[in-house]
């Protein structure tokens, strides 16, 4: 990820496609070719018919970056719409995590304590390790992992985000 | 056409399926090379006279002859190749067509669908070797599909801003049965691709509200008003001569309005004209029309044109603040732009403010009697502008079309050669692909066997596609191809003087061809052009000439294209040709960067 994507903001950006094959290698290569951030890609069908997918886009840019990163993305012949959920009003974000600690005695013990305060479940375990699934904004799924750190961290798998715009108006 | 009943519908294989779409499309050339994958199309174009097919000596220039009948009619050009190397030999074409916004439907072979992904013989990955230089491109997976993703190959390559579609044939599916029903051309609708036509209503008036307030205004207008169309430039005519006000182009848009108008300030940018790049530099109104503020027009980028109100029509969104920020932006075809912009201008009986006009008029009179394109002919050695100019004399009255090649040669045609109409211009400008010129001017003889064509060349430029001379001679094509031999690389041995010392790293023209001898191997007629007092002559004796002719004319060979705007620098810190500058220009080793 560049330097830039430290100091521009983020944007979570929707994009409803029409599901042909290789539309998710043009949206990836119109990013990569004009130089884009990807922090964080979804995508996956959405609909009854599967004739749609929907892409999560987390990317980062000044404004007039973010405007030629929509703009791109409408050019794409088999785009419906696009949508920067970061402008458009509130949005709900959410990230799925499994995450495995690998702990002995008190760490043991010190993981599963964290893993209620942040509501996640063990959905394996053995003597020696657990896998926790936690759910969550980018923020909380963070903190989880930074906390299990010194508990035995030993392996992360992230969704990367998913998000909607809040209230009654659909894309 | 070949067929069995099926379920009462007629079915057809899917190369038959695909050339009855073309043919519904109301194609009639297409330029092409063969080979194992296409053998099915080939058949099927055996067997049919409604479409032409134009056998050209390699893949790129088949392209490029495309692009030309294309840009010289306003139609899409097709294109049709075999697998593997035909269709990587495409993928310049295709660039050069995406960078210029030109509708191309390119048909690619493809081995056979249970193949693909094997390394089988002559594979290649074309969709995605093609996906970033196309505007969209399809892989046919079924001969029932085939008719209807030709159809909206067309739609997408002709609609919104043009651009090349490539259609990957696999072999299997052009031997497959299908169904085929010609659908309802007129009223064929995407899926998703909606471009936008008409400008908004409220964008129109603020634009329209903006130029009539404006004390030093400027028209600055590119390929876009080409792509539109005829109906367009006319528009275009009509808004200038309402308003009054100047009007420069940038190297596509050459032709949408006449060079020969008053109003007209020639070609702007890199190397265009004095007083078209302090125009633009001191504007205070810019109204660009179908062009996109490309690093070859703006020069460094915090110096553009820095006290004016922009105004950016252009059908396609993602051209807008891409590098220069816009004041107002109106999104849609500038044909109908114009049209909104003229019926707005009218019913608001608006007035340019006549006196701001007239002031501006003669700074811009004072600018342009610096004669910026002035050069001096001696009597021995022929001027490459002079060439030009005189090639324009001889042919202005003609009815002619002008190819060229990528360098010096092309921006002097750009700046002596003056066009009154569109679509009488075919360069390589997004891309600059040397080579372009020959096979273009093969694509709009094609289109207009009647009509003068000429490739302006450069010796360097010329042997990049020397093969499709025999395509030129297989049908008997009679193109003049007008070569400023300088025996140079001109344009990068003068980047290498004003840039890097005058050292000449490998661009010196070595062991050129004899080309009289080069057009009599290919049964045409060659001649060489050396003194000034002869060129008249000659250049009238090469239009006599019936058949092709390869015109080699010796021109000055370190003459040097001027004005020029260097990398880095400011439309206002031009380098004139007379100047004492003109050798040492100050560019920044972050100029050179910029190249
Ligand atoms: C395919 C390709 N390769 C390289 C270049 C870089 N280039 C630009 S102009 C030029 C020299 C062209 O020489 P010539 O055709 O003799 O034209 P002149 O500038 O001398 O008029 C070169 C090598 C290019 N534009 N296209
Ligand atoms: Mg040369």
């Amino acid at each position: 990820m560049s330097e830039k994507s430290e100091i521009a903001p983020k944007h979570t950006i929707a994009v409803l496609v029409d599901n042909e094959p290789g539309v998710l290698a043009r949206v990836v290569g119109l990013f990569s070719g004009r130089g884009y951030n990807i922090e964080s890609l979804t995508v996956a069908k959405v609909d009854a018919g599967e004739d749609r997918s929907r892409i999560n886009i987390v990317t980062s840019g000044n404004e007039m970056i973010i405007d030629q990163i929509r703009a791109q993305l409408e050019r794409l012949i088999p785009v419906f719409r696009v949508v920067d959920l970061t402008e458009s009003g509130p949005s709900v974000e959410r990230e799925l995590a499994l995450v495995k600690v690998v702990a002995k005695g008190e760490n043991r013990i010190e993981a599963l304590r964290v893993a209620d305060i942040f509501r996640a479940r063990a959905v394996d375990s053995t003597l020696g390790s657990f896998v926790f699934e936690v759910t969550g904004d980018s923020g909380k799924v963070n903190a989880f992992i930074d906390l299990m750190q010194p508990l035995g961290l030993a392996e992360v798998s992230r969704t990367g985000v998913v998000a909607i715009a809040r209230g009654a108006d659909a894309m | 056409m070949s067929g069995t009943e099926q379920n009462g519908k007629a079915t057809l294989s899917g190369a038959e399926i695909l050339i009855r779409a073309l043919t519904d499309q109301g194609v009639e050339v297409i330029f092409g090379y063969p080979g194992g994958a296409v053998l099915p199309i080939y058949d099927a174009l055996f067997a049919q006279n409604n479409i032409r097919h134009i056998l050209v000596r390699q893949e790129g220039g088949a392209v490029h002859a495309a692009e030309g009948y294309a840009r010289s009619t306003g139609k899409p050009g097709v294109v049709l190749v075999t697998s593997g190397p035909g269709a990587t030999n495409a993928v310049t074409g295709l660039t050069d067509a995406m960078m210029d916004s030109i509708p191309i439907v390119c048909l690619t072979g493809q081995v056979a669908s249970h193949l693909i992904g094997n390394d089988a013989f002559q594979e290649a990955d074309t969709i995605g070797i093609t996906r970033p230089c196309t505007k969209h491109n399809y892989l046919v997976q079924d001969a029932d599909e085939m008719g209807r993703i030709v159809h909206e190959a067309f739609y997408v390559a002709t609609h919104g801003r043009p651009g090349p579609v490539v259609i990957d044939l696999p072999k299997d599916i052009c031997v497959n049965q299908g169904h085929y029903e010609k659908p309802d051309l007129e009223n064929l609708k995407h899926k998703t691709y909606r471009p936008p036509i008409e400008g908004k209503t409220e964008a129109i008036a603020a634009a329209v509200e903006m130029m009539a307030g404006a004390k030093r205004p400027i028209f600055y207008t590119g390929g876009g008003l080409i792509n539109s169309g005829p109906e367009a430039c006319a528009r275009l005519q009509e808004l200038v001569r309402l308003t009054g006000y100047p009007i420069t182009s940038t190297l596509m848009g050459l032709g949408a309005y006449p060079a020969s108008d008053d109003r007209f300030l020639g070609m702007l940018g890199m190397h265009g004209t004095y007083e078209a790049n302090n125009a633009m530099h001191d504007c205070d109104v810019m109204i660009c029309l179908g062009a996109r503020f490309d690093d070859r027009i703006t020069g460094r980028l915090d110096a553009f044109s820095p006290h004016s109100k922009k105004i950016h029509v252009d059908i396609d969104p993602s051209s807008i603040n891409k590098n220069i920020s816009i004041d107002l932006a109106v999104i849609g075809d500038v044909g109908k732009v114009l049209e909104q912009m003229l019926a707005r201008w009218k019913d608001g009986a608006y007035q340019p403010d006549q006196a701001a006009l007239n002031d501006w008029w003669t700074t811009i009179q004072k600018w342009r009697s610096r004669h910026c394109l002035a050069f001096t002919q001696g009597a021995d050695i022929i001027k490459p502008q002079h060439a030009i100019q005189r090639l324009y004399e001889l042919t202005k009255d003609r009815d002619t079309y002008i190819t060229t090649e990528v360098g010096q040669h092309q921006m002097w045609a750009a700046q002596f050669y003056k066009f009154e109409e569109p679509n009488r211009w075919m360069t390589s400008g997004g891309l600059g692909t040397m080579g372009y010129g020959l096979p273009a001017a093969v694509g709009a003889q094609i289109a207009h066997p009647d009509s003068l064509v000429v490739d302006i060349s450069g010796e360097a430029s010329f042997m990049m596609n020397v093969q499709e001379l025999s395509t030129a001679m297989q049908y008997k094509l009679p193109l003049k191809i007008f070569i400023l031999n300088n025996r140079w690389m001109g344009m990068v041995r003068q980047w290498q003087q004003l840039l890097h010392g005058s050292r000449f790293s490998e661009t010196y023209s070595e062991a050129l061809p004899d080309f009289v001898k080069l057009a009599d191997c290919f049964g045409a007629t060659g001649m060489v052009i050396e003194r000034p007092d002869e060129l008249d002559a000659s250049i009238q004796k090469m239009l006599d000439t019936d058949g092709l002719v390869i015109a080699d004319v010796r021109v000055a060979q370190e003459e040097n294209c001027f004005p020029m705007v260097p990398s880095g620098a400011a439309h206002n810190e031009m380098i004139l040709g007379d100047g004492e500058n003109a050798d040492r220009p100050k560019v920044s080793g972050e100029g050179m960067a910029l190249v």
